[in-house]
């Protein structure tokens, strides 16, 4: 049946039918006072699912693991005071990451605005500096329109979280609801095409290149899956070794002849050394985050360097570029790979062999080497196995923040884009075990795996809850070391091994725990038992606890420490005696 | 195609960049913005400058054009060449941003503050007071028989400068408005 366009609704009703013109499917959310006519109106239709969490935080994460593993926005629902202010960590997670989000928050009725009203809390404030933009809607005429503008500005250009507070009186008020196609969007239009003389600059300088590396980010994913295509074709096609950021991995596949492996911090030998030493450094979609250069001064000395950013503002902000591109990986990547196959494919060949030469002997080091042990589980040789068993299959992984997830960045492959969601940019524990409920509810079928911490799975655990609820099987695979792992490294590199509250005391029973929650608890002490343990939880169909039990003072390397530049890395613990130096000290 | 819209004296169309991109100096560059005169925008503005750690020396806004809700933002903003780029590039990417103009590098402009000062005094002090008004064009907009209000348009330097002369002369209050400026010419 055919809408009428200016067919007059109330505001809450408003909102159920602008998200259901968006496409919406999933809404995650918790109901309170300040929404009530909203779950009202959700409550009378099928088309939107609502997926009921236990704490705000988590249905920004879900929303961010649904919208990373589809390329779509992901919605959330929340009320006024607490309900917006549980969401403020998940905005900033996904702003600092680049994840399309819309939220919507209930607010006090206009004319209580500024009473400190029961629940009432200055949202567009609070959040202003955490969304990409934000809206506090007056009048139930502006609010459809509003709406649609919101999901423009979430996923145009660089995408972000973007929040629209709707005051409850506005969710009463009637008005006639207007479509998505009839909603101005503004000047709201940033460029994607890249300018074609950069572009031909780029074209020259890859041709004459003797040590090329391309240095990739989450713009390519955030790009879609085309950008990925790209890439791929014009790194196996240019024969150019690839490395990416922690936020990129998947883009060019792990199995690939060009990869490197992830570079940074914990990245591997032989890419900050190809990062180090090039010649001509391609950075596609990434935003030379402190994580990656290390010292700023000494970063890639040799090198020349073309930056392809979508956001004007990266360009330059950390790392000078020599030849800055302004506009959509995809675009960017289809221009610059015409041209060059159209100047007939010319690749210095002769100097890439000796530069592919050099990158063998660095790989020859084995930088993510430890030592095995028989008796204790190596969180790495967990990771191993847990890669060598779900190699194949329909796997999305998600990680919470520390070692833990370093050590899953180096040690499993992907093999394709929005495969992979971890809190880059934030660093927020407690991520993982809700950004992987929404990565499930995206993908009933698939195999979803939460790489946790045991500190930081306890910081969202209520959320098994909601996987309990709506028959979620995710795993959320704890690797179980008692400490705050990353956080005790440092003390023991920095802090003369003081190891300041770095110990996880009174740790739950993990399996009673997922049992209370009425999921599967499995506890794993001994390498022996591993695989076997490993195939209990994929096989399990519905949630599992899988309580990991690794060494508990294992380091995670290589690391570059804080203040250090690429070519000085730490391979084991034999090398860090002294390691980081009091300037070094300051930095996180 | 259509020639580039070069104004005399920039450096931002030219084929160089002719400032020194690695240069520490400090300038002083005055940006013009256009923006949605939306609730919020001002503190989106400000919020950046002091959430990334920015500086503003002045800042003036008002509504520009009453029927397309449209204020324009004039900022005196300092820092290191790279420093002014990210500010003008982070201004950009605000979504009720229509335009940034860097006024500083697109060529000549105009600046102008108003200022009121109430300088009060008898005697020489308030006739010297009402000389030097006269040498900086001043205007008396109030007066009692022991103070004057001076109104002064003019550059922040002849703001500066009059402040200075005044001031033992028995200057007791001030207030000005901040920067408003134009490009010159078309």
């Amino acid at each position: 049946m055919e809408r009428e366009m200016t067919e007059v609704m109330s505001g809450a009703r408003m909102v159920v039918q602008a998200l259901k013109d968006q496409g919406v499917d999933t809404v995650f959310g918790y109901p309170g006072g300040a929404v009530l006519p909203i779950y009202d109106e959700i409550f009378q239709q099928n088309d939107i699912r609502h997926i009921l969490v236990r704490h705000e935080q988590g249905a920004v994460h879900m929303a961010e693991g649904y919208a990373r593993s589809t390329g779509r926005p992901g919605v959330v629902l929340v009320t006024s005071g607490p309900g917006a202010t549980n969401a403020v960590t998940g905005l900033v997670d996904a702003l600092m990451d680049s994840i399309p989000l819309v939220v919507l928050s209930g607010q006090v009725p206009t004319f209580m605005i500024g009473t400190d009203g029961f629940q009432e809390a200055d949202t567009v404030g609070i959040t202003r500096p955490c969304t990409k933009h934000n809206w506090l809607v007056k009048d139930t005429a502006r609010l459809a329109e509003t709406i649609h503008q919101a999901f423009h500005v979430a996923t145009h250009g660089r995408p972000g979280p973007v929040l629209v507070d709707i005051p409850k009186d506005v969710q009463f008020a009637t008005a006639a609801y207007q479509p998505p196609q009839k909603a101005r969007v503004d000047h709201y239009q940033p460029k994607v095409k890249g300018d074609i003389e950069a572009i031909t600059r780029m074209v020259e300088m890859i041709e004459t290149a003797e040590r090329p590396v391309f240095y990739t980010g989450g713009g390519v994913i955030n790009s879609g899956s085309a950008a990925s295509q790209l890439l791929r074709e014009f790194v196996d096609a240019t024969g150019f070794p690839i490395t990416s950021t922690l936020m990129g991995l998947g883009a060019y596949p792990a199995s690939g002849k060009g990869w490197l492996g992830m570079l940074g911090m914990h990245g591997l030998y032989e890419a900050n050394l190809a990062m180090h030493g090039c010649d001509l450094m391609i950075n596609v979609g990434a935003r030379f985050d402190d994580r990656i250069t290390g010292r700023v001064k000494d970063f890639s000395p040799f090198s020349q360097k073309v930056h392809i950013d979508i956001d004007p503002s990266s360009i330059n902000k950390v790392i000078r570029a020599d030849v800055p591109i302004i506009g959509d990986v995809g675009h960017v990547l289809e221009d610059a790979l015409r041209l060059w196959k159209s100047r007939g494919r010319k690749v210095n060949r002769e100097a890439l062999a000796v530069w592919w030469k050099q990158i063998a002997e660095w790989k020859a080091v084995n930088c993510l080497d430890y030592t095995p042990s028989s008796s204790l589980i190596k969180p790495q040789h967990a990771l191993q196995r847990l890669e060598a068993l779900t190699k194949g299959m329909d796997r999305y992984i998600t990680t919470e923040v520390g070692q833990h997830q370093m050590w899953a960045a180096q040690f499993l492959g992907f093999e394709g884009p929005n495969r992979w969601m971890t809190s880059g940019g934030l660093g927020t524990m407690g991520y993982g075990l809700p950004a992987s409920i929404g990565v499930q509810v995206a993908h009933p079928e698939a195999l979803v795996i939460n790489i946790a911490g045991d500190a930081s799975f306890l910081m969202n655990m209520q959320e098994i809850g909601t996987a309990m609820q709506f028959r979620l099987p995710v795993k959320q695979f704890i690797l179980n070391n008692e400490r705050l792992g990353m956080v005790r490294q440092w003390q023991q590199l920095l802090h003369g091994q003081r190891y300041s509250q770095s110990w996880s005391e009174s740790l739950p029973d993990f399996v009673k725990l997922a049992e209370a929650f009425g999921a599967k608890g499995i506890q794993c002490a001994a390498p022996a038992d591993l695989d076997d343990a490993i195939r209990e939880m994929i096989a399990y169909d519905g949630p599992v606890v899988f309580d990991c039990l690794v060494e508990k003072h294992e380091n995670c390397f290589p690391m570059i420490p804080s203040g250090r530049p690429h070519n000085e890395m730490l391979l084991g613990d034999a090398e860090t005696e002294g390691a980081i130096g009091a300037k070094g000290a300051v930095l996180v | 195609m259509a020639p580039l819209n070069i104004k005399q004296g920039s450096t931002q169309h030219s084929a160089y960049d002719l400032r020194d991109p690695h240069s520490e100096v400090i300038e002083q560059h005055t940006l013009a913005l256009v923006v949605d005169n939306e609730s919020g925008v001002l503190a989106r503005v400000i919020g950046l400058f002091s959430g990334r750690g920015y500086n503003i020396d002045s800042l003036t806004v008002a509504e520009v054009d009453h029927t397309g809700h449209r204020s324009r933002i004039t900022i005196v903003t300092r820092g290191t060449p790279a420093v002014i780029e990210q500010i003008k590039a982070q201004l950009a990417r605000l979504v009720p941003v229509h335009e940034v103009h860097d006024l500083t590098v697109e060529g000549p402009s105009v600046q102008r503050e108003l200022a009121l000062f109430k300088v009060s005094g008898k005697g020489e002090a308030r006739i010297e007071a009402l000389r030097l008004a006269e040498i900086f064009r001043a205007k008396v907009v109030d007066s009692t028989l022991e103070s004057f209000v001076f109104e002064i348009t003019g550059t922040p330097e002849k703001i500066d400068a009059l402040a200075d002369l005044m001031r033992p002369l028995g200057l007791r209050e001030m207030a000005r408005t901040g920067v408003a400026a134009l490009s010159r010419g078309i």
